[in-house]
């Protein structure tokens, strides 16, 4: 065995277990920490295979950025952040039948596909990249550019706090479970006191 | 070396993907299964690179717009869950039923 290899199994091993417990930890907390492991292996894979500016952009991108924003994710919508009840309306053992077909399929395709190939490995510097990115594939990178912009004005605007939408009232202490225990219909919403317009602070001024 | 590990190690990480996106319930966990399943997605693309061998780099690039991809669906979806957890004070997809019947 080859050190690449030995290299890219232990990533696999590790990048594999972390991402089974980021989908089964009972802490959502940890899960996003569990993240960071699994998308760490992802970047060990494309160091070995080769693509050196994809590893490190996917460091800063997911480890950097994503990982930080669903964390900040997590603590603005404070609750529940602890152990969280398991599983949804499909049960678990659907999604794990569903998973595991996924899983042989894939395995059984590639095995018959690509189970004598041979890769012959490559280092591209970025310098490299930067050439190939910046001339022949310009016009698409520009274009990933302006909906990278696009996508951050529309989560602006989306996450903005509209007119006369304020924080939600406080849980009502006679029934904390009861929006937890059922989900709610439409009369049992929590109402928003909405926020005086300047006209009516004025007059009540 | 041989080209089915790294390929064998996305359809796994695809694959727990598919299983948290359909077993939590939790929106951000969600999110966080969607991300696992696009990792997949870059480590195939970059290891069919690596086996065809293209002057273009197509595979590394198309790995590169994946992950901006990724961002961008982060960051809108993020801010739809703080949307929907300012109107229903819950993160539980389940309750995020307006529109299902």
């Amino acid at each position: 065995m080859s050190v690449p290899e030995v290299v890219m199994l232990a990533t696999g091993v590790v990048g594999g277990a972390a991402a089974l417990l980021v989908v089964t930890s009972r802490n959502v907390v940890h899960s996003a920490l569990y993240l960071v492991v699994a998308l760490l292996a992802v970047a060990g894979v494309f160091l070995v295979l080769g693509a050196e500016f994809v590893a490190w952009a996917q460091v800063l991108v997911y480890v950097g950025a994503v990982v930080v924003l669903l964390l900040f994710g997590l603590m603005l919508t404070r609750a529940p952040i602890g152990p969280t009840g398991q599983g949804n309306e499909l049960g678990k053992a659907m999604p794990l039948a569903v998973a595991l077909a996924v899983f042989a399929g894939l395995v059984a395709l590639i095995v018959t596909s690509y189970g004598g190939e041979v890769i012959a490995l490559e280092h591209v510097p970025p310098a490299a990249l930067g050439e190939v990115l910046y001339v022949a594939w310009a016009l698409p990178f520009m274009t990933l550019g302006f909906l990278l912009t696009l996508a951050l004005i529309g989560a602006v605007v989306i996450a903005r706090r509209e007119e006369g939408e304020g924080p939600l009232p406080e849980p009502d202490p006679d029934e904390p479970e009861a929006a937890e225990a059922s989900p709610p219909d439409s009369s049992s919403w929590p109402q928003r006191q909405p926020e005086p317009t300047p006209d009516e602070r004025e007059v009540s001024a | 070396m041989a080209a089915v590990y790294p390929l064998i190690f996305a359809a796994l990480l695809f694959s727990v993907g598919v299983y948290g996106l359909l077993s939590r319930r939790h929106a951000v966990l969600v999110l966080m299964s969607i991300e696992l399943m696009l990792a997949a997605v870059t480590v195939n693309l970059v290891t069919f690179w690596a086996i065809a061998g293209d002057a273009l780099l197509t595979g590394q690039v198309f790995a590169l717009f994946v992950m901006a991809i990724g961002a961008a669906e982060i960051g809108v979806g993020l801010a739809i869950i703080m949307l929907i957890y300012r109107n229903r004070a819950s993160v539980n997809i389940d309750d995020a039923d307006l529109m299902k019947y």
